[in-house]
């Protein structure tokens, strides 16, 4: 690189810039925590729970321990006197940090054992004995509001979302949080109905397979902790296992390099709490990376209930609608009840419904904990509110396009709770959509065996709020700049997206700036990565600290008395008589908001932007097979100004291809034990290159979100929403068979077939 | 504990001698013992493809294979695909087209592909389908990756011919 650098010529904003991490990547150089050996580091192997809820009355390590080159065998009996209450968790402290006295899932993590060689760590963890009493367990998250099997004898809110604080202490209850909504009078506008249509769908538990599985080391001393993981939220693990121990935030260090994929799985506190006290406990560096088939009893997304109710008049306006959700949370809430909630706000679709009712409720079963995944809980509802739509418009006898259109929340409109709809085309998206289906020209439906369809669906979400994120850019002696923030990449492209962000402000070229990764001693504190936030949080606090530190360059320009033109380093050079110094810029951005009113869910401020994105499929049915083809698939988003075009186009078809996993295969299969039989690649299985549809389209509409940084927003989620309503409309539109319940696998295709016959 | 074996293989073209567990794999080897870390590992169960490399230039899955069947023979990692300073055509393609988004999968399909195109000069996507289909990849989508193969085999026709 040359070391004079010269102003960009070209906007940096706009550019299809390739990642900046490629060459890293390409080369097998860049750095994961799974390359990570410290000296004297000992391995961990998790002993696990094989009951899905019992009581621990015994547990004998014996066997584990006197296996030569083991270490030590740790239980939570050994951790009381480094963490006095072993419970984490972002919204109840409810997740020990290994099981106390109880089991709730299968799989749940009861001893380690360490040891420096991995391979004898495995060893003695299968000598390891447990005996549980076991108690009745609950599965179903509709059985869960009602069953005498109870999860957690009482309720422990974390104390950081207000909307959970009445749920503290309760006992004899499954349900997490409940939310609600009540916009108007659904009950009676739906009994002056012209007509109204009630249906029910469900989606399955799946899991999130990054091919990069959980990792986490912690190296200590006796009033120090560094933790290097494979975490999208590196200043949660921080406050929460300071919050444990009780210590500071600044004797603790995390740090993250890249991550091989995270959709979610990777947040919160997984293994990091775990490898701490081991670490503190042993004196030594301790790493747990676990296998691939121990990241399926670690977190999963939502299995969910849905039952939804829609009124609609004579001309085909939907005019009031009644949700109710139930989210299978698993066994420990981890963001479960801000899935149920800001997810749930949105239940009713990107509609224009005067009368809205809408229940949404977090559930604990005994199964693996359920989290964020690509979405936070969006696509579970667009399944069931657009397959609902379809089924409307075809017993209304209106185009399905033409009905949606007649219905969309348009811009300026109320959206459910009350916010009014800002920078979101979703007439765009849905406009878009018809165009690149063709959707008006006679469509080829295939003949004999195999039925072609074709089918759409659009949804919307509503950013998380309200969060923060804190930036600094630091611009050195010679004019060359370094941005400091802790947004994880993790495959989203954010540190090029946040060096091109840096480098309009600054004038300099994307590839000449530097961004450091996520380490608390060093970057400044950030909520995390996820839900399609950091774009749009972080990039604006990028933006302001670039501003920032371009304003103080310009201060120390009219102080040396020095033209506007004046190159950087000749300003540091007049400054300081040489080549030295530098400027830091500092930015903090966290958006307005108001939360809703705890008894109607009402807001006037519920989100700071929208997300829009729709899906369209063509397919083919084998109707001797019940096998699907996706011959054509179409995607459709409001991503705001990208500030990366090509970046933009393969998170939309990444993003795509994972809903279509969630679509047509993948489920995790639990026996009627709560015990998982598909906890592996082999049997769990995600798309590969024969998945892929015969063509791709990519689209964002133009469009401009006024508050993101240069007019965009976030993009990680968008491609999910649309995918699996619209292969269901299709299914139906092909063979006249309706699905409700999720993967549109061929057996289930099949089944539906041969009752329709 | 398993004895000690002695090795002696090729690694990059590289001669390599090493003692190492004779239950050790061909994966753990590069990893640990040679400090090889360009090679990921996903599944360890032959089910992901994170791991292929080439052995005697034939895709392998590195987790299923024992280091001691390797005495002898010829392996080639991800560090060993550059020219010196001047990237593969493979991995400046995958560079080029967004084809690596987490990275944790490229390795193993750069391999997998490479052995493809050592063999075969513009293969179509079904061949190119068939040959990589036994790497998952949970970012992309597959698209770019498809795209930047046949830029790879485009650059190395043109290559050839110059």
């Amino acid at each position: 690189m040359k070391r004079a650098l010269s102003p960009a010529e070209t906007p940096q904003v706009g550019r299809s810039l390739p990642r900046l991490e490629s060459w890293l990547k390409v080369t097998g150089r860049a750095e994961y925590v799974h390359n990570l050996r410290l000296p004297g580091m000992l391995y961990g192997r998790i002993f696990r729970s094989s009951v899905a809820h019992g009581r621990i009355r015994r547990l004998d390590v014996s066997a584990a321990q006197a296996v030569g080159g083991v270490h030590r065998v740790v239980s939570a009996a050994d951790l009381k006197g480094i963490v006095p209450d072993p419970y984490y968790g972002p919204a109840f402290h409810d997740q020990p940090v290994l099981a106390v006295d109880k089991v709730r899932y299968v799989g749940e993590p009861v001893a380690v054992v360490l040891a420096a060689d991995p391979h004898v760590a495995e060893e003695a963890a299968h000598l390891i004995v447990a005996e549980y009493e076991e108690l009745p367990a609950v599965y179903d998250e509709l059985e869960a509001m009602t069953s005498k099997a109870i999860v957690h004898d009482a309720l422990k809110p974390a104390g950081t979302f207000p909307d959970l604080k009445h749920l503290k202490g309760r006992t004899g209850t499954n349900v997490a949080l409940d939310f609600h909504l009540r916009r108007g009078d659904a009950a009676q506008a739906l009994a002056a109905a012209d007509r109204v249509f009630e249906h029910r769908f469900r989606t399955q538990q799946v899991m999130h397979t990054p091919l990069e599985p959980l990792v986490s080391v912690a190296e200590s001393t006796d009033s120090s902790l560094t933790i290097h993981t494979a975490s999208q939220s590196p200043s949660f693990v921080r406050i929460e296992v300071a919050r444990l121990l009780g210590w500071p935030e600044n004797r603790i260090r995390v740090r993250v390099p890249f991550l091989g994929g995270g959709f979610g799985a990777k947040l919160y506190i997984k293994l990091e709490a775990l490898v701490a006290v081991l670490s503190l406990l042993t004196r030594r560096a301790v790493k747990i990376s676990l296998t691939m088939e121990e990241q399926f009893f670690t977190i999963t997304k939502h299995a969910s209930s849905f039952r939804i109710k829609s009124g609609v008049t004579r001309d085909g306006r939907i005019c009031a609608r009644e949700c109710e959700v139930w989210w299978n949370g698993g066994a420990y809430a981890d963001i479960g009840p801000r899935v149920t909630q800001k997810s749930g706000f949105t239940a009713a679709g990107p509609y224009d419904i005067e009368h809205v009712a809408i229940d949404s409720y977090a559930l604990y079963t005994n199964l693996p904990p359920a989290g964020a995944l690509r979405g936070f809980g969006i696509p579970q509802l667009v399944w069931a509110y657009e397959c609902h739509t379809d089924m409307m418009a075809r017993e209304l006898g209106i185009d399905p396009i033409e009905f949606r259109r007649r219905n969309l929340l348009r811009d300026g409109r109320p959206q459910a709770t009350g916010t009014l709809m800002r920078d979101a085309a979703i007439e765009k998206v849905l406009d878009r959509l018809a165009v690149l289906l063709e959707w008006n020209r006679p469509f080829d439906r295939g003949t004999g065996v195999v039925r072609r369809g074709r089918g759409i669906a659009i949804g919307f979400k509503a950013c998380v709020s309200p969060t923060t994120s804190l930036a600094a850019v630091n611009v050195n002696g010679d004019g060359s700049c370094i941005v400091y923030c802790s947004t994880v990449d993790m495959g989203q492209g954010s540190d090029t997206a946040m060096a091109q962000i840096a480098g309009e402000v600054l004038h300099l070229p994307a590839e000449t700036v530097r961004v450091v990764h996520s380490d608390t001693d060093v970057t400044p504190y950030d909520m995390a990565t996820l839900g399609s936030r950091s774009l749009f949080h972080m990039g604006n606090a990028v933006k302001l600290a670039a501003e920032d530190a371009l304003k103080k360059l310009n201060q120390l320009k009219s102080e040396l008395q020095m033209p506007p033109d004046a190159a950087i380093p000749e300003i540091f050079k007049k400054k300081y008589g040489m080549q030295a110094g530098n400027v830091v810029g500092t930015g903090s951005f966290i958006p307005s908001y108001a939360p809703p009113d705890y008894a109607t869910g009402l807001t006037s401020d519920a989100t700071p932007f929208w997300m829009v994105g729709g899906s369209g499929v063509e397919i083919e049915v084998d109707t001797e097979t019940g096998r699907v083809r996706v011959a054509r698939l179409v995607n459709v988003a409001d991503v705001g100004t990208p500030i990366n075009p090509k970046i933009v186009e393969t998170q939309l078809s990444g993003a795509a291809i994972m809903q279509l996993g969630f679509t047509l295969f993948e489920k995790m299969l639990f026996d009627e034990h709560g015990q998982l039989r598909n906890a592996s690649l082999a049997e769990y299985k995600i798309p590969g290159f024969l998945d892929m549809p015969e063509e791709i389209i990519n689209e964002a509409v133009s469009a401009e979100q006024r508050s993101g940084p240069f007019g965009a927003k976030g993009v990680g989620e968008t491609g999910t929403f649309g995918v699996s309503p619209a292969i269901a409309n299709a299914i139906h539109d092909a063979v006249g068979v309706r699905l409700t319940v999720l993967p549109l696998n061929p057996e289930s295709i099949f089944m539906e077939l041969q009752k329709a016959k | 504990m398993a004895r000690s074996l002695q090795l002696s293989l090729t690694v990059n073209g590289e001669a390599v001698e090493l003692s190492c567990a004779g239950y050790k794999t061909l994966l753990e080897v590069l990893r640990e013992d040679l400090g090889l870390t360009g090679t990921k590992h996903g599944c360890e169960l032959g089910e992901c493809g994170a791991c292929a490399v080439l052995i005697d230039g034939t895709p392998q899955l590195s987790c299923l294979v024992l280091a001691a069947e390797c005495e002898g023979r010829a392996v080639e990692t991800v560090e060993g695909l550059s020219r010196g300073a001047e990237l593969h055509p493979l991995q400046a393609a995958f560079a080029d087209l967004g084809a690596a988004q987490c990275g944790y999968c490229t390795p193993g399909i750069l391999m997998t592909a490479k052995a493809l195109l050592d063999n075969e000069r513009m293969p179509d996507r079904e061949r190119i389908k068939e040959a990589v289909s036994g790497n998952l990849c949970r970012c992309t989508g597959y698209q770019q990756i498809f795209e930047a193969i046949e830029e790879a085999a485009r650059r190395l026709e043109h290559e050839s011919h110059r």
